[in-house]
Order: C-alpha cells, then sequence, then structure tokens
C-alpha cells in the first residue's frame, strides 16, 4: 500500500470534503439524514453504483479514449438472467452465479475483441454492444419482467452481516481491496497503467496491449454482471431497464473520484468516493422537496462546479 | 485538393454508408412495394428528419473532436417551450413568430453554454453536456411536466404541406445541404477539422481553437432546435421526453456516416446517409413482419455490424 500522504492526492481530498459538505448540508436541511441507519442505506446505493463504476474505472484507465457505455445492459442482462437462473432457491444460486458471471465476462470479451481486433473506437462498440444487449434482454423476456432473487442472495446482499452493516457493503470493500491491489501491485495492474498513459511506449516495452485492453472490457462485464446479481439481490426482482440509470453516472463517479478520462491515471479508492458523492447529492435533492425538474437542474449545475474545482483540462500552449 | 489527382484515391469516409444505404434501400422496396412513391418517401424524410438535423449538428462537434450529449435534452427542452409558447398565447400568428424565435435563441443558448463549458472553462466534453443535458432536460420539465398541449393546425398543416410544389420537409433538408455546403467552404470549417486533426498543431499555427469549438457547439445547439421545431410539426404537441432517445443515436449516426470521433475525418453528408440508415433499419424490421421480439435484437445486430464494418472499411482504404 501506498502510504498515506500520496494515497490521498488532491481530487480524492476533494471528494472526501463534498461528502463531508454534504452529510453536513443534509443534516441541516431535513434532521436526521446523517443517521447512522440512512447512511448505510445511502452506502448501500452507492456499492451498486460503485461496483459498476469499478469496470468503467478499467476501462477508462486503459486509455485510448476507453469507456465502457454497455454497462448498463450488460447489468440489466446480468440481473434477468441470475434471477432466472436461480429458480428462488438457493440450490441454484450458485450455479446462477457462475453462468451469469461467466456470460457477462464473455459479453464484455466479444467488447473488447471488437475494440483490440478490429480496432473500432471503444464508444462505438460499446454503444453497439448496447443496443444487441438491450435487444437480446427484450427477446429474452418479451418484455416483461420474470425471475426474482434466492432468499440466501437477499439474506447476504441486504440483511446485517457483521456490526449490523449488511453484506453488499462488505462486498464492496472486498471488491474496492481486490481491485486497488491487483491496479498498483500485479504486473496486470501496472500495464494497464503502462497502456493508459503511452500505449507505444508500453508496447515496445513489451506490455501486451492488445490481451490487456481485452481483459478491460471482459472485467467491465464481469462487475456490469456482479452488480446485476447485487441489485437483484436488493430488490428481490429486477424491471427490464433497470441498468439503464447506471450507463452515464457510472462514468461520472469515475471523473469525480480523480480519474482521468484520457486514461493512466487515477484509481478505484477515488471512484468509490466519487460513487458516494452522487448517491448522496441524489439523496440530498430527494429529501429536499423540489419538484423533479429543479433536482435535476441543480444536480446537473452541482456536477459543473464539481468539473470547475478539479475536472478541466490542461490548457493548451503555443 | 478538390481537383488533385488524389482526389479518388483519398479515402471517402462516407462511400461505406452511401452503400449501406442503398442496400437498405433496395431491401426496403422489396418488402414494401410502395416505397418508391413520392408520398412515402416524402412521410419517410418526414420521419427521419429530427434525426437528421441532430447528426448534422452533432457532426460539427465531433469534427472538432469533442462529443454533444446534450443534444437531444435541447431538442427536448426547444420541443416544449415552442408548443407552450404558441399554445399559451392563443396560437395566433404573432405568438407563432414568436415560438419560432424564442426556440431558435433557446438552442442557440444551449450551444453556447456547452460550448463556454468545454472550450473556455476546459471541463471535460462527455462529462460536461451530460450534466447541461441533465439542466437542459430539467428546464424542459419545468415547463411542460407532462406530454400535451397543442399548436394551431395551421403550424403542422405548414410543415406536412407544401412550397412551390416540394414538400416543407424536403425543403428543410435541402436547407440544411445548403448550410453545410456553404460551411464546408468556410475558413471555419478548415480550423474546425484541424483543431479535430490536433488540437495542439493547430492552436500553435494560430487557429483560434476555443472560438472554433465553441461556434461547433453553437452549430450543434441550434440545429437540436431545428430538430426539436420538426418534432412540433410532426406531432403536433409538446413531450418533455421526446429528445431523450436522439442524443445516442445521433453519434451513431455520424459514426455510421464515417466520421471519426477522433475528429477532423468525416463530414455532415455521410451523417444524413446514417440517419436515413437508422431510420431504414427501423422500416426494413417493421415490413419484414419478424417477431416482435426480435426486432430488437436484430436492429442491434444491424446497427453493430454496420459500424463496425465502416470503421474497418474506412481504415481499409
Amino acid at each position: 500500500m501506498a502510504r498515506l500522504p500520496a494515497l490521498f492526492k488532491r481530487p480524492l481530498a476533494i471528494a472526501v470534503a463534498a461528502i463531508v459538505v454534504l452529510l453536513a448540508a443534509g443534516e441541516l436541511l431535513s434532521p436526521g439524514f446523517a443517521s447512522p441507519r440512512q447512511i448505510v442505506t445511502l452506502l448501500t446505493i452507492a456499492a451498486l453504483l460503485g461496483v459498476v463504476a469499478a469496470g468503467q474505472n478499467l476501462v477508462i484507465l486503459g486509455g485510448r479514449e476507453g469507456i465502457d457505455l454497455s454497462v448498463g445492459g450488460v447489468l440489466s442482462f446480468g440481473a434477468f438472467l441470475a434471477g432466472n437462473l436461480m429458480h428462488q432457491q438457493d440450490a441454484y444460486l450458485a450455479q446462477a452465479l457462475v453462468l451469469v458471471l461467466g456470460a457477462t465476462f464473455l459479453i464484455g470479451l466479444i467488447t473488447g475483441l471488437g475494440v483490440t481486433l478490429l480496432r473500432i473506437p471503444p464508444l462505438v462498440m460499446t454503444l453497439g454492444m448496447l443496443g444487441v444487449v438491450q435487444g437480446g434482454l427484450v427477446l429474452l423476456t418479451r418484455g416483461v419482467p420474470s425471475g426474482r432473487a434466492a432468499p440466501m442472495l437477499s439474506r447476504i446482499v441486504s440483511e446485517p452481516v457483521l456490526f449490523g452493516l449488511p453484506g453488499i457493503l462488505f462486498i464492496w470493500v472486498m471488491v474496492g481491496v481486490v481491485v486497488t491491489l491487483v491496479l498498483r501491485r500485479t504486473t496486470f495492474g501496472l500495464n494497464v497503467y503502462a497502456i493508459g498513459s503511452n500505449e507505444t511506449a508500453a508496447a515496445l516495452a513489451g506490455v501486451p496491449v492488445r490481451r490487456t485492453r481485452a481483459l478491460l472490457f471482459a472485467l467491465s462485464g464481469l462487475f456490469s454482471g456482479i452488480t446485476g446479481i447485487l441489485l437483484l439481490g436488493y430488490t428481490e426482482y429486477v424491471f427490464v431497464g433497470a441498468g439503464d440509470q447506471y450507463m452515464l453516472p457510472s462514468i461520472i463517479a469515475v471523473v469525480i473520484g480523480g480519474t482521468s478520462l484520457a486514461g493512466g491515471s487515477g484509481g478505484y479508492v477515488g471512484t468509490m468516493a466519487g460513487a458516494i458523492v452522487l448517491v448522496l447529492l441524489q439523496s440530498i435533492l430527494t429529501t429536499l422537496s423540489i419538484p423533479p425538474f429543479g433536482r435535476q437542474v441543480v444536480f446537473g449545475t452541482t456536477l459543473l462546479v464539481l468539473m470547475l474545482l478539479y475536472g478541466r483540462q490542461r490548457r493548451l500552449r503555443g | 485538393m478538390k481537383n488533385s489527382p488524389r482526389f479518388w484515391t483519398q479515402p471517402r469516409p462516407y462511400w461505406m454508408a452511401a452503400a449501406v444505404f442503398v442496400v437498405l434501400c433496395i431491401v426496403n422496396a422489396a418488402l414494401q412495394p410502395t416505397f418508391l412513391r413520392f408520398g412515402v418517401a416524402t412521410s419517410n424524410i418526414a420521419a427521419f428528419l429530427p434525426m437528421s438535423l441532430v447528426a448534422v449538428g452533432q457532426t460539427y462537434v465531433v469534427l472538432a473532436s469533442d462529443i454533444d450529449l446534450s443534444a437531444g435534452a435541447i431538442v427536448s427542452l426547444v420541443n416544449v417551450a415552442v408548443v407552450s409558447i404558441i399554445d399559451g398565447m392563443g396560437g395566433s400568428g404573432a405568438s407563432v413568430a414568436l415560438g419560432l424565435a424564442v426556440g431558435l435563441a433557446a438552442g442557440l443558448i444551449c450551444g453556447v453554454v456547452n460550448g463556454l463549458c468545454v472550450a473556455f472553462l476546459r471541463f471535460q466534453p462527455i462529462v460536461t453536456t451530460f450534466a447541461t443535458g441533465i439542466v437542459f432536460a430539467g428546464f424542459a420539465l419545468w415547463i411542460l411536466p407532462q406530454a400535451g398541449r397543442q399548436v394551431p393546425p395551421a403550424f403542422y398543416n405548414a410543415y406536412a404541406g407544401t412550397g412551390l410544389g416540394v414538400p416543407t420537409v424536403i425543403w428543410i433538408l435541402v436547407a440544411a445541404i445548403a448550410f453545410a455546403t456553404v460551411v464546408a467552404r468556410s475558413r471555419f470549417y478548415r480550423a474546425l477539422r484541424a483543431t479535430g486533426g490536433n488540437m495542439q498543431a493547430a492552436y500553435q499555427t494560430g487557429v483560434p481553437v476555443a472560438r472554433v469549438r465553441l461556434g461547433a457547439y453553437t452549430i450543434s445547439g441550434l440545429f437540436s432546435a431545428l430538430a426539436g421545431l420538426a418534432l412540433v410539426g410532426e406531432t403536433a404537441s409538446g413531450d418533455p421526453l421526446i429528445g431523450g432517445a436522439l442524443t445516442l443515436a445521433s453519434v451513431t449516426a455520424v459514426v455510421l456516416g464515417g466520421t471519426a470521433l477522433s475528429g477532423c475525418v468525416g463530414g455532415v453528408a455521410g451523417s444524413i446517409l446514417g440517419a436515413f440508415i437508422l431510420g431504414l433499419i427501423n422500416n426494413v424490421i417493421f415490413f419484414a413482419q419478424l417477431p416482435f421480439e426480435w426486432q430488437g435484437l436484430i436492429q442491434g445486430l444491424i446497427i453493430l455490424a454496420a459500424l463496425a464494418g465502416g470503421v474497418v472499411m474506412a481504415r481499409g482504404r
């Protein structure tokens, strides 16, 4: 692990400060907002966004305009598949998990191969894949939501496991530790930063550029699948377009967390903070009892202010 | 450049789009015998027009290697603003004129806001236009929380009617193409492509990069506004969510048309073809009488194949 000051880089500091300010503001505006129970609920919602954002984070770190617009579709697909494979019985749970994770990894891998072998820009490839996955989902569901969580899955995700905290929070922390360790402590992780900051240099230094990038997209599919399963466990059953609301917020969480959209710099700890900031913001706006349009205007404006704080790009120099 | 011997050997980014377009027309005509009738062709153009207009505006932004994810929200905002003004003032001639003026001004202002944030404040384009899009969509909901209200029959009759014997929608399309042709010969357009090709180098050779990017976003805002107006003519009412699906669709149309997301390469002609391709795919799937549940998947696969094919072909030359 890096030493604390190095870990506490500027964007992360801003995100943490934003969390504190938002919590204080929420408590002021509606007493009880920062109560422990409420915070656990907020963190649970943030965990769902945070796990999708892990995959988004990896793809963005890999550079070359890396971005994954298919996460929402893959998430819905994973939730649907899981719900239908586990037949509400714990006996089928393990089998369902393996199949869903395998399927979503495979979808991500196909996207990754399109990006690396056919050299299709990620935005285009993932946009196309989103259409295919959404179409496939309509074919499978015929537009009608189906499938329910196995009881054990719901228990693991939403019921208190330890210290009164629900299991999903521990899963999120585990995802955080694993992603951070993989990024900082393994060859694969170092390769990700290498291809993200200078692909040519990385290739000349012997980094398997294509394999690394394809794997990043596959992992993004996998994390979307995991989130689908978690969402299923959290809400018992999932409607067809449930994942759509995660597509762009997952990118925003990564950016607020200090990972550059140009790739090669940033990390997952910031993204976790970014996810919490986004969820806190949305939740404050919901408690404020202002009409939906006002909520949207304030939300968008706040994002712009956050951009002003640290999301700016380098000045062109003569 | 045009008259140089390299003209024919240069990559023509929209050839692929033109080929796909012709194939889809043939398939469509085979499935729908009335396809080539003037009335059917006109109603197809009317149906594809809003997306074509958004795609034209999006093209300029993409040529500068930026992106406008707020385009659909601008369409919605203009749509509801125009309908509310015209309906609120009783549908008189003056109210229509005011509505149109306010609609175009709203699109212009939205585009300028995007341009200022991205080019002058140097915010990241994807995140910024996503955020401004949320704000614009919020204003649209404020103006008209639910789909409804009406414009006077004279408005949509004029839109569905003809001028000098030519349908209004074709006039609008021709006007958009004429605009693009004029812009393509301007100094601005050269600066735009230079900016998209290499922003740093463009800046160092004296291209006013920030102003050029602002200009591109402003054009995008204006064309989104035009699409919002076209939708008023098409639906005769307002809907605060009507533009939502147009944002990513316009990006798809631009890429289908051979414009590179990395900037510089491409043009408006391809994007219009791209928008028509998306519309024709819809038609073909409808007339092929596929079972409902297969339509989405087939459509997704065709679009993915066309996107992938276009990118691979454009590079192959």
